[in-house]
């Protein structure tokens, strides 16, 4: 420690050794070591390609469910279970708006069919950032810093909402057709390449990107990402967290009312319970990533996406235990998930 | 001696002990004072659910882990007797392996999941829990050769729990004592010595330390108890009274499927039955069970008159319709979340 007693001249920090810098990198490197892997045991390449492509598609739509999910939590501790019901409102309400433009999803212009989904979209967000708020101030807020009741208050808020979805849409299930332009696959030697997964893949690598910008480069970013590290010391600088939080509870639940919508495009149908369905693999993804961690959300959707796609096509008998699988993997590895961020 | 049996925790109050009383003579003599298949029923469905809730209990309300696998558990209980009956219809001998099976399968489970998953975060065990249990009822629903799948399994008990059993020639009280009576019996004796049992356990040292870490888990550590080891445990001890109540159940339906045992609505069912009754007290249990099942049995036919009184108005015949039973369900269990949080229990010690 001879260095503190010339501080004008601070040594300069030696670089951490090669290996600590690539351990705390091996998460990223997970995602694609399994697309690898997954090439080695399939063998196959037109079914790797698809499976793949479904993977991806099927991981980026629970992402962009389980990302508000995280940052309600990481911020401010509140662990939603109401969650899985802006998912079920946004399928519906979206499929209302399709439905309702009958017309333009079967016109045969690429446009028309966009700008109906696009409508459906934004229908969707709407009502359920809307929703969000409500569930916010109603629900959610006389129960801050009480995990019991926060969960036991948010699973009466799904309960009642699924009811409620039941009242207005009735209580059987929606088939839902995807747009003209939308079917079907474009089809490249032996590789069969559905184009709404595409899309899928597309919208949900743009909601990513534009989240860790707003994250990253945003005043705002800065404010949310200091808060989920530490909330009071943020508030002590003047800086209104509640304002925040409900910015990002709002954003969250619009998030997950778009996710609802391509998931029900996705599978075609909707049920008032796919909501707590989806929730489910949302649950895993967060936990895999850790608790408050955008990147380890994105991370641990793409690896629950492949894990499912890869092992229902190599052992169909294991794929619904291979997430559960992944997780206590994950756990046994990492306790607090792959990418842990700020509480303990 | 009743301080004895309670384990010295009386109900206390005038009110819950008239209740008590009243639940326990009801259930008691149910056979006699309610005759006809439906109602005894609905009486050994609330025998079962009183077990099943008060082990919730000592979880969610006495050690503060919330859990979403109870059914599974139940569920493991269940399918033991009902595969073990499968294979040996009418023998105890199946009975007793199913019961020695579910227990060891649940506990083992049970220890599993809470010592990766309590470990790290309390908050962990909620999610864990609820993934483990959806995967575990498609696993009971795909396992066709051993579960029966969607169908589940309808098997012969033992020839003593039988209608065509007769325990005496003449009728008693005006009622043919039948084997579905002693049946009913075996359930109902079956689950007031578990309910005491657990009555046991929540009063005694061990009890007390489960409420210590609900009230203040890091207090708890600090004092020298080891808070996963404790949490755990009690998830263990959970777990195995909630496949004893999934035994009673298999023994009285004669029928086991997902739907009955495993399925995510009986978990609601069981989140709304503590909430209502009273967390952290197993009194609690026991009156919210009663009072779910009897409204679950009962109500849906009162809403559905209302609901054809009220045809003609607009939105509200829908509100009221048989099956919409569950959002005014929700709606309370929110409401007494937030302003009654001891529930119906706690309401009537204070």
């Amino acid at each position: 420690m001879s260095d503190t007693s010339n501080p004008a001249a601070p040594a300069a920090i030696a670089p951490p050794p090669l290996a600590e810098r690539l351990a705390a990198q091996l998460p990223y490197w997970i995602v694609p070591a399994m697309v690898v892997v997954g090439l080695a045991l399939i063998g196959d390449l037109p079914a790797w390609g698809t499976l793949t492509l479904a993977g991806l598609a099927m991981g980026m739509m629970i992402f962009v469910m389980a990302s508000g999910l995280t940052l309600v939590f990481g911020l401010m501790d509140v662990l939603n279970f109401g969650h899985g019901a802006f998912i079920s409102v946004g399928a519906f309400v979206g499929a209302s708006v399709m439905l309702a433009l009958g017309g333009w999803m079967t016109a045969p212009s690429l446009w028309l069919n966009l700008a109906a989904v696009v409508a459906a979209i934004l229908t969707a967000m709407a009502v359920t950032g809307g929703l969000g708020y409500a569930f916010e101030r109603v629900i959610v807020r006389p129960v801050y810093g009480a995990h019991l009741k926060q969960i036991l208050v948010t699973m009466g808020g799904l309960i009642v909402a699924e009811e409620l979805i039941h009242l207005i849409w009735g209580p059987n299930e929606i088939p839902l057709t995807r747009p003209l332009a939308l079917r079907g696959a474009w089809v490249f030697g032996e590789v069969a390449i559905e184009k709404y997964r595409v899309l899928a893949v597309a919208l949900g690598a743009i909601i990513f990107l534009a989240l860790r910008w707003a994250l990253v480069r945003t005043k705002l970013g800065l404010l949310i990402r200091a808060g989920v590290e530490n909330a009071e010391m943020v508030e002590a600088l003047g800086y209104r967290v509640r304002m925040l939080f409900i910015l990002v509870f709002v954003a969250g639940s619009a998030l997950a009312g778009l996710g609802g919508v391509m998931w029900g495009l996705y599978e075609e149908l909707i049920t008032a319970q796919m909501g707590l369905n989806v929730l489910i693999l949302v649950f895993i993804v967060v936990i895999i990533g850790g608790l408050g961690s955008v990147e380890g959300c994105f991370v641990g959707a793409l690896m629950v996406g492949l894990m499912a796609n890869y092992t229902g096509y190599l052992a169909p008998k294991l794929a619904l235990g291979s997430n559960i699988l992944l997780m206590v993997i994950v756990l046994m590895w990492r306790p607090r998930g792959l990418l842990p961020v700020g509480k303990g | 001696m009743i301080g004895t049996l309670l384990s010295g925790d009386l109900p206390r109050s005038k009110v819950l002990s008239v209740v008590m009383v009243a639940i326990l003579l009801g259930l008691a003599l149910a056979p006699f004072l309610f005759p006809g298949t439906r109602a005894l029923n609905t009486a050994a469905t609330i025998c079962v659910f009183i077990v099943l809730v008060a082990s919730y209990d000592l979880l969610l309300g006495y050690t503060g882990i919330v859990s979403f696998a109870h059914t599974m558990f139940y569920g493991i209980g269940a399918y033991g007797v009902a595969i073990m009956l499968d294979r040996m219809p009418g023998s105890w001998a199946a009975i007793g392996l199913g019961v020695a099976a579910g227990l060891a399968v649940a506990v083992a489970l049970a220890l599993v999941i809470g010592l990766f998953s309590l470990r790290v975060q309390a908050i962990f065990f909620a999610m864990v829990t609820l993934a483990v249990a959806s995967a575990f009822m498609i696993l009971a629903s795909q396992l066709s050769g051993l579960t029966g799948g969607e169908d589940g399994l309808t098997y012969r008990v033992p020839r003593v729990l039988t209608p065509a059993f007769k325990l005496f020639q003449d009728k008693l009280f005006g009622v043919r004592v039948d084997g579905r009576i002693v049946d009913y019996y075996l359930v109902f004796f079956a689950a007031l010595a578990l309910f005491l049992l657990m009555l046991r356990i929540v009063n005694s040292p061990f009890g007390r330390v489960l409420q210590a870490i609900r009230e203040n888990p890091f207090r708890a550590e600090a004092l020298g108890y080891r808070t996963v080891v404790y949490r755990t445990v009690a998830n263990g001890l959970g777990a195995g009274m909630a496949a004893l109540a999934g035994v009673l159940m298999a023994l009285w339906q004669k029928y086991t499927g997902p739907d009955t045992t495993l399925s995510l609505g009986i978990m609601i069912d069981i989140l709304l039955m503590v909430v209502i009754g009273g967390m952290g007290t197993l009194y609690g249990a026991a009156v919210g069970a009663v009072i779910f099942i009897l409204a679950k049995n009962y109500l849906q036919g009162l809403m559905g008159a209302a609901s054809e009184a009220l045809a003609g108005l607009p939105l509200i015949p829908h509100l009221v319709h048989p099956d919409r039973w569950l959002l005014w369900l929700g709606i309370l269990f929110i409401l007494s979340v937030y302003f009654f949080p001891t529930g119906i229990v706690g309401r009537l010690r204070k």
